[in-house]
């Protein structure tokens, strides 16, 4: 039993880690406009890092038909856009500080985070 | 690959030859071709467009990407759905063929336990049949769930794979090793992982129907832009399609029929429709020189108008932007939601293992089977979609829902805002007014007869866009009286003007002005204040230091002011009117239309001022002006509405714009913002609520008192159906009536 109770307790460690604690790598963004596919509940990449003081395109693929993923929101710079399906869509993010600003679908089931700097 | 592009400006049969060489001369274009009547090129090649549409430019013509219309996206997306609702349709279908009959068993003909040998045979073969269903009807969340955890992220597919590979795994050691667990524990979960993946595919498949009405208002507008545009090339009428319009094209308009795009009437008279665009029910009269507007209807003559806006450009496509960002933007309501759906996932898998272990520790045997019904229940119950749907699933409605009414709302958080106003400023002047005031008394009080004073007067205020001044120079005109010479002006903001005509140095302004100048008033103050209080405003008139009239002026008060600030009142909203004009005829404005308050003979920049005064006494405060001069002050409002006249769409410094001149539409924007908020909380209030006791009662808290377990079908349709309920609550206010109110 004692066993049992530890292996939860652990569990319980590596969901803190992996989903709270843990800073997965990160994807650069390319010279001119990196690709972000939509897909089975993620974006990938889903941490892209942006080079400071300067406008970026960012491409978005959508080829996940759950309503949820059809709309792109990044809060911070007040823009949200819907993403047509099987299509690609472009999406210029103004100058930006250094700093991380999040980017999510309405529901915050996909989620993504731009690293600026 | 081809290209097509839209050409701007080429009329002529030698611009098709200059195009198609400018093009060809480029190496990576193999093939141009233009079709003149068109108006399009389509290049064969693999040149960028920007490159296309730079050599086209060097050639002295504008070209753009034919892009894909709304419509074209709207009729996409809803193909896209329409497959989409399907796919989950007949996953259910074949999930629940499977999950039902095994829980018709479970529940009234046998025991789902495994004992003999010929039993494991048997849920073998059904644990086989439920990992198809698995495969085939939930591979989305299994895939999903997965390449989340890859990428440190979880959603509900992690929750729902988690919550059914659980049940199903537990049922194969039960199969495989039936007596590694005590006798009572062997129990087989197979219904459940396919009821679950049944009944959560329903929901999601409910869901895409139910968000599909969600925008429906957006539909609407789309299906105003026609298709096809008569336009006159080369002297011939030529029927061509919406997006080959291009500037300075002349639209020929039957009665009837839609305007295609924005431009100016060139020729004809009629009378055009606008109510879809501006809530207004009249036909609006049309000739020479005024504006039409794309999605509009011709009723009764025939028009010739220029197009001035095209495409992306006019003012219907500019409406259908920003009500789309509007309804896809976030009130700061849903924040706190927004956090909490952010750290969901992992905290229920926290919760679901902590009640595991609790059963397992504390639990009545078989402590292994509740352990594994709890977790797997709390897993399925947790339903973060319908905290993440809450708020803008009725944002969208709402937005749209005050589109339909004329009703621009420029944010989430301006919709918001406007739920919460507690007191409104109203500018009198075209806003409460009709903003045409017109000469009604002219008193003459020197040598000067009716006609000079005028001719006068109408000479001072020519060079003059202001409204009074305009009333002045058109009351000239109508009298046939002749203007005289205007040889010096000059403008004082908040008093008046004053200049010199046909050799007199004049003065038009109010009282103070007067007063400033020394020039004796005394005995026309009387006349003055009984003119101001029938609601007009008088403006004294001197020349060479000498008054030689008061000229009254009234503006008439919009039919349907005094029901709307009606409406405000009984909503609670304390109205301020605020004006430059003197106190007397302010307060007679003001009484007129049911006023109690308001600021009189306020300068133009010291509006925002009593903006900031109402708001240092702890009011939220809203703003309602023309958008023009007090631009300040509606930015610095809590919110500011600016009352559009007809199509003068999103007017910058506005979080709310009113399309339709009449008041009737603050109140509605306000009626609708309040139905909206009140959804929201609902929504909230329902998703909140359903998490909080739903996941304690997964868990088992009920256990002790009552002997209460859910079972975890319970939870997948509990599930399934709360997303579901955020969404049909949400479509709920679209049958709201802002007008009854």
């Amino acid at each position: 039993m004692i066993l049992v109770n530890l292996a939860g307790v652990l569990l319980i460690a590596l969901i803190v880690w992996w989903f709270w604690l843990y800073k997965p790598g990160e994807a650069s963004v390319a010279d001119s406009a990196l690709l972000i596919t939509v897909a089975d509940g993620t974006y990938q990449p889903s941490r892209i890092k942006l080079p400071e003081n300067q406008p970026v395109t960012l491409t978005f693929l959508r080829k996940d038909p759950s309503p949820c993923s059809a709309t792109v929101l990044f809060p911070a710079f007040d823009i949200n856009e819907e993403l047509p399906l099987n299509a690609s869509k472009t999406i210029t993010l103004p100058e930006m500080q250094k700093g991380e600003y999040a980017f999510s679908c309405q529901m915050q089931m996909y989620r993504g985070t731009l690293i600026v700097g | 690959m081809h290209t097509t592009l839209i050409i701007e400006g080429a009329n002529c049969a030698s611009c098709v030859s200059k195009i198609e060489t400018a093009l060809t001369r480029l190496e990576s274009v193999d093939e141009a071709a233009m079709n003149l009547a068109q108006g399009t090129v389509t290049v064969n090649g693999t040149a960028s467009t920007e490159t296309l549409i730079q050599a086209v430019d060097l050639a002295g013509y504008r070209a753009r990407i034919s892009e894909a219309s709304d419509e074209d996206l709207l009729s996409e997306k809803e193909k896209a759905d329409e497959a989409y609702y399907k796919r989950l349709i007949r996953e259910m279908t074949i999930a629940l063929s499977l999950g039902i009959p095994l829980m018709v068993y479970g529940l009234f003909i046998g025991e789902m336990t495994v004992e003999t040998n010929t039993e494991r045979l048997a849920w073998l073969l059904v644990g086989l049949l439920t990992l198809g269903i698995m495969v085939y009807a939930g591979k989305h969340f299994y895939l999903g769930a997965w390449k989340s955890l890859l990428n440190h992220n979880a959603n509900m597919d992690t929750l729902i794979a988690l919550g059914t590979g659980t049940a199903w795994l537990y049922s194969m050691v039960v199969v495989f090793f039936p007596h590694a667990l005590p006798e009572m524990a062997r129990h087989v979960y197979f219904e459940a992982t396919a009821m679950i993946i049944g009944l959560i595919n329903l929901g999601l498949a409910l869901e895409v129907k139910a968000r599909g009405r969600t925008s429906e208002a957006i539909k609407r507008l789309i299906g105003l832009q026609p298709k096809t545009a008569r336009v006159i090339r080369d002297g011939e009428d030529i029927d061509i399609e919406i997006e080959q319009v291009v500037l300075d094209d002349l639209v020929r308009i039957r009665p009837g029929e839609k305007i295609p795009v924005d431009g100016v009437v060139r020729e004809g008279h009629t009378a055009v429709d606008e109510s879809m665009l501006t809530g207004e029910p009249m036909p609006v009269e049309k000739t020479a020189g005024d504006e039409v507007v794309a999605g509009t209807i011709n009723k009764t003559g025939s028009i010739i108008f220029v197009a001035n806006r095209v495409g992306k450009d006019t003012a219907l496509a500019r409406i259908i932007d920003m009500v789309k960002r509007a309804q896809n933007s976030k009130p700061p309501i849903g924040r706190l939601a927004d956090v909490i759906a952010g750290i969901f996932v992992p905290a229920v898998m926290i919760i679901a293992i902590v009640s595991a272990l609790v059963w397992l520790n504390f639990g009545p045997e078989p402590t292994v089977a509740f352990a594994v019904v709890s977790a797997t229940t709390v897993l399925i119950i947790a339903c973060p979609c319908a905290l993440g749907l809450a708020t803008p699933m009725s944002v969208m409605v709402g937005v749209g829902k005050a589109a339909e009414a004329g009703v621009l709302i420029r944010s989430g958080e301006a919709l918001q805002t406007a739920s919460k106003i507690t007191a409104m400023i109203l500018d009198k002047t075209g806003t409460i007014t009709r903003g045409q005031p017109r000469v009604t008394d002219i008193h003459l009080t020197g040598d000067h007869d009716e006609e000079r004073v005028l001719g006068m007067a109408a000479a001072l205020e020519s060079g003059s866009e202001h409204p009074l001044a305009v009333s002045i120079v058109e009351s000239a005109n109508e009298r046939g009286v002749a203007v005289e010479k205007l040889e010096q002006f000059k403008a004082i903001a908040g008093y008046g003007v004053e200049g010199v005509v046909a050799g007199g140095s004049v003065l038009f302004g109010n009282e103070k002005l007067m007063h400033e100048r020394n020039i004796g008033i005394d005995k026309a103050v009387s006349i003055a204040q009984n003119m101001a209080s029938e609601a007009k405003t008088p403006m004294y008139f001197a020349v060479d230091g000498k008054l030689a009239a008061i000229i009254a002026v009234e503006d008439p008060v919009k039919e349907d002011s005094i029901a709307a600030i009606r409406r405000l009142q009984h909503d609670g909203i304390r109205v301020v009117m605020l004006t430059g004009d003197n106190r007397a005829t302010a307060s007679a404005v003001a009484d007129k239309v049911g006023i109690s308050e308001f600021f009189a003979e306020v300068l133009p920049e010291d509006k925002a001022d009593k903006v900031a005064e109402l708001q240092m006494q702890g009011e939220v405060v809203g703003m309602t002006g023309d958008g023009i001069n007090d631009a300040p002050a509606l930015a610095l409002a809590n919110v500011g509405f600016a009352i559009g006249t007809g199509t003068d769409v999103a007017i910058e410094s506005a979080d709310v714009t009113l399309m339709r001149g009449s008041l009737h539409g603050l109140a509605d924007a306000i009626a609708v913002s309040r139905a909206t908020l009140q959804n929201i909380k609902q929504n909230l209030f329902g998703a909140f609520i359903y998490n909080v006791a739903g996941i304690p009662i997964a868990a088992g808290i009920l256990y002790p008192f009552f002997g209460l377990l859910l079972s975890p079908v319970i939870a997948g349709a509990a599930m399934a159906f709360s997303s579901l309920t955020v969404v049909t609550n949400a479509n709920r206010l679209r049958f709201f009536n802002p007008q009854e109110h």
